[in-house]
């Protein structure tokens, strides 16, 4: 059986997301800012035609989209998540067997369908997504995941493929690939491509005729398999299981610079509750924690930057445990006197919770503690996020806090922030 | 009387099947083997989780369809807009709930309430249906 990769890509998911209960947005220029309402992740169309880039911080287009009168929302990962898990529901509704690989991506196995059925199916697919889901999108199909990538954008840039572009056929290939600039292949980023034009090579098909040794020589063995891959011979599997976590982040700028060691010590504290609620949730435990904090390295504030590393004396997911170490790294490597913009915690070894003995006898305490956690996660669960926190962790609305000042409604996952329909 | 101490994991369903009537001790209950998994609502409202949304009603044009202010709508994306379905379609960029109804060359989207008007749409103009709505819960208050 020859393999067959689908690759199906979400149009400007998170600008389609705020579009699917708000149809006065059909048509118009329309953004959604990173977190921290800091830069523009995801554009529509129409902000894309007034030349609004990728990355675009808001404080420089506040003009334009004042004069154009672009809409503006901050990221609402609730509601991108929820839709993103009902597209997933609706692909698995066809096709069996699909690699979630982000947020608006998913390679499918086109291979268990018959040659002449996998176009007909993939427009319906995508037919089936925009009419259930509401969110439009583009389907690569071909006979490997770097070439389905490449069908992928085309059938992106190109109207007349009509959201769907076949390059199963070598024919097809041989005469598309060298119209896809190299730089766009799946894998090559700009310093890869750099190299890459120094000795002539500038398309996807430039890349494919490359001898993969000296694409290896030159870009890693990445690059020898982007070789192969380009040339139709599949050296990337569909990757169904999910990989272990091997570790846990909670970084974030922000909203204001934090200037007390008593707003640093709240955002610490509630980072490292949220870490201990992640690794309960995946069932690990961590044996070193990781604290750093920083200034802001592009505005004119002195600058400094530091971090520290310690280890639990047992490995650990207990809040309070987690809490009070995180808190006591970052007492030493607080200075006074300068604007902080960003703190974050890390724990980057992970072993599976069940690895630690309990303590059968004596310890109590800690059998009661891992009750009360679990009750305040519950709580968590079920009442949203930040509901029941340690003390430590400080107001709800701190002014550290994010800044999501255009978030729209979390129209599918609450009760109180569901869409109304006008009946008059 | 002898105890043996055995390790055993207990793993409960999330929800657990309820028998009625009481069960005698030391005797195997003869509605063991008849244990069903309990009615679950949603099953009944939502043909197709994926492409079934919520959304809450403000107004009363509906009212005669037994659609009141505030009642909660199940919708239906999958469900084909046929003649005579209430749907939820987007008017002057917002969402309605309303009737559908084909006339020779026109759609009209029929209020079902005598103080309001039927809207009308031309073959052409673009009209374009949100989902069907396949139940309208009512909470009495």
């Amino acid at each position: 059986m020859t393999e067959v990769f689908g690759i199906i890509d979400c149009n400007n998911f998170y600008v389609s997301c705020e579009r699917v209960f708000r149809p006065d947005l059909e048509g118009e220029p329309v953004i959604v800012l990173s977190n921290n309402d800091g830069c523009a992740v995801a554009r529509s169309a129409e902000a894309k035609a007034l030349g609004i880039k990728m990355g675009d911080p808001e404080f420089k287009i506040r003009d334009l989209i004042k004069r154009e009168n672009v809409k503006v929302f901050s990221s609402n990962y609730a509601l991108y998540g929820s839709l993103s898990g009902r597209v997933t529901d609706t692909l698995l509704s066809m096709v069996p067997t699909i690699e979630t690989y982000s947020i608006d991506e998913s390679f499918l196995n086109l291979g268990e369908f018959s040659e002449r059925e996998v176009e007909p199916l993939a427009r319906e697919l995508r037919e089936r997504v925009r009419r259930w889901v509401g969110i439009p999108t583009c389907l690569g199909i071909a006979p490997t995941k770097t070439l389905a990538k490449v069908a992928n954008f085309i059938a992106k840039k190109r109207p007349q493929y009509r959201g769907v572009c076949d390059l199963r056929s070598s024919q097809v290939r041989a005469e598309l690939l060298s119209t896809v600039p190299v730089d766009e292949v799946w894998g090559i980023g700009a310093a890869s491509a750099a190299k890459l034009a120094k000795i002539g090579v500038q398309t996807a098909a430039d890349l494919a005729a490359l001898d993969p040794d000296n694409a290896r020589a030159l870009m890693t063995v990445t690059g020898g398999r982007t070789v192969y891959e380009l040339r139709g011979i599949s050296c990337l599997p569909l990757e169904l299981m999910e990989p272990t976590r091997k570790g846990i982040a909670v970084t974030r700028s922000f909203g204001a610079p934090v200037t007390t060691w008593r707003e640093m010590r709240e955002a610490i504290a509630s980072y490292a509750t949220r870490a201990a609620e992640k690794m309960r949730r995946y069932k690990v435990a961590a044996e070193n924690i990781f604290v750093f904090m920083h200034t802001n390295n592009f505005n004119n504030d002195p600058f400094y930057s530091n971090g520290a590393s310690a280890r639990f004396a047992e490995t650990t997911n207990d809040t309070g445990e987690v809490v009070a170490l995180a808190v006591r790294l970052g007492e030493r490597l607080w200075r006074d006197g300068f604007r902080y913009s960003k703190t974050g915690i890390m724990i980057t070894e992970l072993l599976p919770e069940t690895i630690r003995q309990p303590a059968l006898w004596g310890d109590l305490d800690r059998e009661r503690r891992e009750r009360a956690w679990k009750a305040m996660d519950k709580l968590n669960a079920t009442l949203g996020r930040d509901t029941v926190r340690i003390l430590g962790a400080g107001p709800k609305n701190a002014a550290w806090k994010l800044r999501a000042e255009h978030r729209s409604p979390r129209w599918t996952t609450r009760w109180d922030e569901l869409p109304r329909v006008r009946s008059n | 009387m002898s105890l043996e101490l055995v390790e055993w994991v207990a793993t409960w369903p999330s929800l657990l099947p309820y028998f009625d009537g009481s069960v005698p001790a030391g005797f195997p209950s003869p509605a063991e083997d008849y244990l069903e998994t309990p009615l679950d609502l949603t099953e009944f409202l939502i043909e197709n989780k994926a492409a079934t949304f919520l959304m809450r009603v403000d107004g009363d044009s509906m009212k005669d369809a037994g659609i009141l202010d505030g009642d909660l709508l199940v919708v239906d994306r999958a469900a084909a807009p046929n003649n005579g379905c209430i749907v939820v379609v987007a008017v002057n960029g917002e969402y309605t709930v309303k009737r559908i109804r084909r006339g020779p060359d026109c759609i009209w989207l029929d209020p079902a309430n005598h103080l309001y008007q039927p809207i009308r749409v031309s073959i052409g103009e673009d009209l374009h249906v949100f989902g069907v709505v396949k139940h309208a819960i009512h909470t009495l208050r």
